[in-house]
């Protein structure tokens, strides 16, 4: 299981960098999107894997550390609010600059 | 009461950004009042934190009373204590020029600058690292919406960028974090101490990558070359009370490399002990040299500002990177002193800016000004003192770093710094000698200025001769700061008493 996450992990990280570098801005938010989400599957393994364990300390010592699970659920949380916010402000720079490039040019390089 | 009194720099700005949400016509004088009367009320807490402090015990509050390293604890020391006064000064000058008008530019400026102060207070306070990402996002987010305060097309390029590289940044904060937890399995950065100096070895490579990470994270908040880029866009484009606010924004990251590297990276922990300082060191002068050209190149009063902010960046930083308990005090001294002044001196620009109508802050020819003499008082006062030349605090602050360098670090560090120097003192001359000068004859230009704009900024520029005043004073504090944060035995002792049996 662990390969398996890793390298779903590996794979979200590495398209979100890539659509983070790009040019116009709706690649860009759904990039910072996609990272986030590597970064909480990651912040959520901090703990070790632990399949049908309990989350709190049983007699029998098998348990999943609950303290990641915390930490998940508020990155999520201000995750969810980033991403409103610099969507909002996508839509703004767009109808400023009258285009979605992000340093607001008008000539397409890409 | 008293023992309250740690939690209050969090609960005041949060109950008055809640009472600013009402929202309604003609409102603003209520909201002005609520907004002026927080900002006093904590100063006055940091004030009676600061009381508490210099008696060099520190004290924590455990919030809910889960007590360390289980709960989340605010840490009140000398050196939270000296941040948290500062930001009450500064905000006090920020929202008084604000009152001026600035603050109708927009809707609820007053409660997202209370929520701002509440991150950054937050984040000077506590003693948790994922805490402590929790309150730099509730200042990101709050000095995102401050930015685009008023709008306008220069506010949104420069916002798409520092939204962007932050959110990226919170990623890898949270990466970072991530790691830490994981070699360690703790929050709590004094546990975190503790628990690294008996880390098995096979775990010090986990440990380097996450470390460095966070140096990442606190250098694009700091903006360190090369993670600088956002900075001069953002806070020349920023509204005046905002960008002056922004002036604690890097020292935000700035305290934070301080509190975690010589907290958990101390000389107990073994080989990892100062992992972070080379890389400060050069990175430091590295920014020196890039902040010199930018302050020469800009062409903009407001950009030529933020460059002065990076140039005390890169000063600060280049005591960091010396990390003797000299250098730490000095580049405390130095800290208070450049955070008021280049909070001032923003305001300043957008006064004159103000006055001189078309022309702005642009550095060119225009007309004169109608309060051109009050003006270019002020502006001389501000130079002098961010130039570092005598007898304001700059050139107290800036001899105590030089001084604070030893060895072949002074071959690296005298002749940047003092070439950044001399690069802000031509700037800058030429800049007031062009604009208050060399002005075209003709009708006065500009109205008169409110009152509160001038009382905001002579509030922050009057920091430079009471810092040289007060010198005596600062500088003991500073220094039983400094020798406090290289022991931060002391600090581990009082949050985990029972550790010692535990071993």
């Amino acid at each position: 299981m662990e390969t398996l996450y890793a390298i779903t992990t590996g794979v979200l990280t590495a398209c979100g960098l890539y659509l983070t570098l790009r040019g116009r801005t709706f690649p860009v938010v759904v990039g910072l999107t996609l990272t986030s989400y590597a970064v909480n599957l990651f912040l959520f393994s901090m703990g070790g894997l632990t399949t049908d364990g309990a989350a709190i300390v049983h007699g029998d010592g098998r348990y999943a550390d609950p303290l990641p699970q915390a930490l998940v659920l508020t990155a999520i949380v201000i995750g969810f609010a980033m991403t409103a916010f610099v969507v909002i402000l996508a839509m703004r720079a767009r109808s400023e600059a009258g285009n979605d490039h992000v340093d607001g040019k008008k000539e397409d390089r890409e | 009461m008293i023992q309250h009194l740690i939690v209050l720099p969090v609960i005041v700005p949060l109950v008055a950004g809640i009472l600013l949400l009402y929202q309604r016509q003609g409102l603003i004088r209520y909201k002005r009042t609520v907004s002026v009367i927080a900002t006093i009320l904590m100063l006055l807490v940091a004030i009676g934190l600061v009381n508490m402090a210099i008696q060099g015990e520190i004290v924590y509050y455990a919030l809910g009373d889960w007590q360390p390293p289980f709960g989340i604890v605010l840490v009140l020391d000398r050196l939270s204590a000296l941040m948290l006064l500062l930001t009450a000064l500064l905000a006090i000058g920020a929202v008084i020029y604000a009152c001026a008008g600035d603050d109708e530019k927009g809707s609820n400026f007053h409660g997202l600058f209370q929520w701002q102060l509440l991150g950054i207070n937050g984040a000077f306070l506590t003693g948790d690292l994922f805490n402590l990402f929790v309150f730099f996002e509730v200042l990101l987010l709050a000095s995102y919406a401050l930015l685009l305060h008023g709008g306008g097309k220069a506010r949104i390029q420069a916002s798409v960028h520092y939204v962007v590289l932050n959110l990226a940044g919170s990623s890898l904060f949270l990466i970072a974090v991530g790691i830490l937890y994981g070699a360690t399995g703790t929050l709590n950065m004094a546990d975190m101490a503790q628990r690294l100096a008996n880390l098995p070895a096979e775990r010090e490579g986990l440990v380097t990558a996450g470390a460095l990470m966070l140096l990442v994270v606190f250098g694009l908040k700091a903006a360190v070359v090369p993670l600088y880029f956002w900075l001069p866009r953002a806070y020349a484009a920023a509204p005046a009370p905002v960008a002056a606010l922004f002036a604690i924004m890097t020292k935000v990251g700035i305290y934070a490399i301080l509190r975690v590297y010589t907290l958990m990276f101390s000389d107990s922990a073994g080989t990892l002990a100062a992992l972070e300082q080379s890389w400060i060191w050069w990175l430091a002068l590295a920014t020196l040299a890039v902040a010199g050209v930018g302050v020469i190149a800009a062409r903009d009063l407001r950009l030529l500002v933020a460059y002065l902010v990076l140039i005390s960046v890169g000063t600060l930083l280049a005591g960091v990177g010396i990390r003797s308990p000299e250098a730490i005090s000095a580049l405390l001294y130095y800290l208070v002193h450049t955070t008021l002044v280049t909070g001032g001196l923003f305001l300043l620009a957008d006064m004159i800016g103000q006055q001189r109508g078309k022309a702005g802050t642009r550095i060119v020819k225009g007309r004169p000004m109608v309060q051109g003499g009050g003006l270019a008082l002020l502006f001389f006062i501000g130079s002098i003192a961010v130039i570092g030349m005598p007898p304001l605090s700059g050139a107290i602050g800036k001899a105590l770093v030089l001084n604070a360098a030893e060895g072949t670090q002074r071959l690296w560090l005298w002749p940047l710094l003092l070439l950044a120097s001399l690069a802000s003192l031509i700037a800058l001359s030429r800049a007031g000698s062009t604009m208050f000068w060399r002005s075209q004859r003709g009708s006065l230009s500009g109205s008169v200025l409110p009152r509160r704009q001038w009382l905001g900024v002579i509030w922050l520029l009057s920091a430079a001769p009471l810092l040289v005043a007060l010198a005596g004073p600062i500088s003991a504090y500073t220094q039983a700061t400094a020798e406090q944060l290289t022991n931060p035995q002391r600090l581990i002792d009082t949050l985990l008493p029972d550790a010692e049996e535990a071993l």
